[in-house]
C-alpha cells in the first residue's frame, strides 16, 4: 500500500431503472486518458459520460514522467498547480557501464518556459487530481463500477452494454471513446488486432519506499555488478518513493520473479544492506510496441493504451495517450457542435498514428539497445557504451530512452505550409512553445494566452475584419520584453501564427492578409 | 598525426545504430565477424586519408589498452 496516499472510494452511481440510458459522448475509462479527454470536452460545452469499472484510482505508481508537453495540457485543462505543489521535478540523468559512471547529461531548462521537461509523479495521484477537476467541471457524469461488458455498433453510434453493483443496462451513445487500456473491452469487442512487435525480455518494475539521499536524477545502469549483467532505472517519485526497473532474463520464471523475496534480494544487492526499505508496488512486464491500424471505427474512437503500446524507456505511453487526449477533445466538440464537418474527426488519426509510430519507433530501439539479441548486437552495444566514456559522438549513441518530445503533426491535413519564408521559428504542425509575456504589465506566459477556439498571435496592429470568435494575441516590444517570443517565433512586423484549439501551430506567415487567414481556419477545421 | 575529432559528426545516431544492428541480421558469429572487418576496411577507404584512419585506430586501440590497466 502507498506511504503517503490513501485510495479514494468513489461512490458508485445506481443503474438506471429503466435498463436503457443515452448520451453523447461515452467515455469507457477513468484513467489518465478518460479522464483528460472527458475534463477537455466539458470545458468545450460536450456532456460527457464517464464509465469505469473500479472506484478508485490507480493501484501501483505506474505512469511517472509527465512531460512538459502533457504538463502544459494539464495546466490547460487546470491540474497543472496540483502537480506542480505534489511532484519532483528532475534534470539530471547519469548512465553508468558496469562499474563506473560513463557520463551525465542535463537536460538543460531552458529560461523563459512555465514548465520543465519533467515532472515525476504516482499515476494515483495525476488520477486524483483530474477527479478532483471532472467532479467540479459541469457536464462530466462519472459512472464508477459501471463496467462495459458489450458493444454494438449501429448507424447512429454504439450501444454499450454495462453491468453495475445493482444491474445491467444499456447506454447508447453517439460517439464512444475507448480509453480502457491495453486490454481494451471495446477493442475486443470490435475484434481488432494490434500491428507491432513483442519483445521476450522481461522487466521487474517496483515501487519502494525508504529514506535515501539519492539526488532527483535519472539513474540508468548497463549491466551493473549488483545486478548479473542486466540493465537497472533509479528513479524518484513523492512521498518517499522511488522506481527501480530490473531487466530479468528472457528464460526467468515469472511466478518466482515476482515472489517479494526475490525482490527484495535483488534491491538490497542494488542499494547496498544499510538502507532500510519498504515495497510498494512490484509489476513483472514483457513489451511490446505495436497499435491498431486505425484509431477511428465509424463514431468508435482510441485513445492511449487501447490504441497503441510502447515499453517505457522514454516515458511514451501515458505521455503519448494524454495526447492523443488533447489531440481529439476539440476536434469532436466542433463537430458535435456543428462548427466543422465529420471528417475533422479523421485527422485524430492522421495525426495521431504518425505520432503513435514515432514513439513505438523510439521505445523499440531504446529496448533493442538495453537487450541485445545478438552476441554480435551486444559487441557493438558495449563498445558504444565503452567508448561513450571519452568520445561525444558515442554518448549520443546509448540509448537508455529517449524522452518523450511533442509530436509534430508534420503531414497532417488539416496543416497549410509556409506562405512566405521563415529562416527559424516554429514549424506548422509543431505544439506552441511558451515564452514570458507581460498582461497588463504582469508577468504571465503566453500558452496561457491561447484560447479554447482558434488563436491569431501578430506582431503589430490587429488587422480588420478577423472572426468574431477567433481570439487575436498583439505581441510587440512591449509585451514581450525578454523577447524570448521575437525570438522562438521569428516575429516581424506583420509575423502571423494561427493557433489551434490544442495549442498546435496550423499555419504561419510574414504578411497577414485576409485569404491567407480564411484559408487556413477552413482547412485546419476540416473544410478541404 | 592527426588527432581523432571531438566533435560529433553523425547527425542521426539511432539510425546508423539501428543500420549497424540490422547489418548483423541472421549471421552467424563468423559471418558477423567478417561483416565487421569487411566494414572497417570499406569505411576507410571512404575516409581516405591515412593519417585519419590511424587516428581512429590508435583511439580504439588505446581504449581497449586504457581498460587493461
Amino acid at each position: 500500500m502507498p506511504k503517503g496516499y490513501t485510495h479514494p472510494k468513489f461512490i458508485a452511481p445506481p443503474a438506471p431503472k429503466s435498463g436503457k440510458d443515452s448520451t453523447k459522448v461515452a467515455i469507457v475509462g477513468a484513467g489518465p486518458v478518460g479522464l483528460t479527454v472527458a475534463i477537455d470536452l466539458a470545458q468545450r460545452g460536450i456532456s460527457v459520460t464517464l464509465l469505469d469499472d473500479d472506484d478508485t484510482t490507480s493501484h501501483g505508481s505506474r505512469l511517472i514522467c509527465m512531460s512538459k508537453r502533457t504538463l502544459e495540457i494539464f495546466d490547460r485543462i487546470g491540474i497543472g498547480k496540483l502537480l506542480e505543489e505534489k511532484g519532483v521535478i528532475w534534470n539530471k540523468g547519469r548512465l553508468f557501464f558496469q562499474d563506473d559512471e560513463i557520463y551525465n547529461f542535463d537536460l538543460l531548462p531552458e529560461p523563459g518556459h512555465a514548465w520543465p521537461a519533467f515532472i515525476n509523479i504516482q499515476q494515483y495521484y495525476v488520477e486524483d487530481f483530474l477527479v478532483q477537476k471532472a467532479e467540479t467541471t459541469p457536464g462530466i457524469e462519472l459512472r464508477w463500477k459501471h463496467a462495459v461488458v458489450g458493444l454494438e455498433v449501429h448507424d447512429e453510434g454504439a450501444s454499450l452494454g454495462i453491468e453495475t453493483p445493482d444491474g445491467a443496462y444499456k447506454l447508447d451513445a453517439s460517439y464512444v471513446i475507448a480509453c480502457d487500456g491495453a486490454h481494451s473491452t471495446i477493442r475486443k469487442a470490435l475484434n481488432l488486432p494490434f500491428v507491432g512487435r513483442a519483445f521476450d525480455d522481461r522487466f521487474l518494475i517496483t515501487d519502494v519506499f525508504m529514506k535515501a539521499n539519492f539526488p532527483s536524477e535519472r539513474w540508468f545502469w548497463f549491466e551493473p555488478p549488483f545486478h548479473d549483467g542486466q540493465s537497472a532505472l533509479l528513479h524518484k517519485q513523492p512521498d518517499g518513493v522511488w522506481r527501480i526497473d530490473l531487466q530479468i532474463a528472457a528464460n526467468a520464471d515469472p511466478e518466482e520473479e515476482i515472489k517479494e523475496d526475490k525482490v527484495r534480494g535483488r534491491i538490497e544487492r542494488m542499494l547496498g544492506s544499510d538502507i532500510p526499505f519498504e515495497i510498494e508496488w512490484i509489476s513483472l512486464y514483457s513489451f511490446r510496441c505495436r497499435r491498431l491500424e486505425k484509431f477511428r471505427h465509424n463514431n468508435i474512437f482510441f485513445a492511449g493504451d487501447s490504441a497503441h503500446q510502447v515499453s517505457p524507456f522514454g516515458a511514451r505511453g501515458g505521455n503519448g495517450g494524454v495526447q492523443d487526449a488533447d489531440n481529439l477533445a476539440w476536434k469532436l466538440a466542433k463537430v458535435i457542435k456543428g462548427e466543422a464537418p465529420d471528417n475533422l474527426l479523421d485527422s485524430y488519426e492522421a495525426e495521431r498514428i504518425p505520432a503513435a509510430d514515432e514513439n513505438i519507433k523510439n521505445s523499440s530501439r531504446s529496448t533493442d539497445f538495453m537487450t541485445p539479441k545478438s552476441a554480435a548486437v551486444k559487441d557493438l552495444r558495449d563498445a558504444v557504451l565503452a567508448l561513450a566514456r571519452q568520445e561525444p559522438f558515442a554518448r549520443r549513441m546509448v540509448n537508455s530512452g529517449r524522452l518523450s518530445v511533442p509530436a509534430r503533426y508534420e503531414s497532417s491535413p488539416l496543416i497549410t505550409c509556409d506562405a512566405s519564408t521563415f529562416n527559424r521559428g516554429l514549424l506548422p504542425g509543431s505544439a506552441a512553445v511558451d515564452a514570458p509575456i507581460l498582461i497588463d504589465g504582469k508577468e504571465d506566459w503566453l500558452l496561457k494566452q491561447i484560447g479554447q477556439n482558434f488563436t491569431i498571435m501578430i506582431w503589430g496592429p490587429t488587422p480588420p475584419n478577423i472572426p468574431t470568435d477567433i481570439l487575436v494575441i498583439q505581441i510587440g516590444p512591449e509585451n514581450d520584453p525578454s523577447g524570448l517570443i521575437k525570438e522562438r517565433y521569428n516575429m516581424r512586423e506583420g509575423t502571423t501564427y494561427l493557433f489551434r484549439p490544442d495549442q498546435h501551430i496550423a499555419a504561419r506567415t510574414h504578411q497577414f492578409n485576409q485569404e491567407w487567414l480564411t484559408a487556413a481556419l477552413a482547412r485546419s477545421a476540416g473544410r478541404h | 598525426m592527426a588527432q581523432y575529432p571531438k566533435e560529433i559528426r553523425v547527425s542521426q545516431p539511432d539510425d546508423l545504430f539501428e543500420a549497424l544492428v540490422d547489418a548483423h541480421e541472421n549471421l552467424t558469429d563468423a559471418e558477423s565477424r567478417q561483416m565487421n572487418s569487411r566494414l572497417i576496411l570499406l569505411l576507410a577507404n571512404l575516409v581516405g586519408d591515412l593519417d585519419q584512419v590511424l587516428a581512429a585506430i590508435n583511439k580504439a586501440r588505446s581504449s581497449i589498452t586504457a581498460e587493461q590497466k
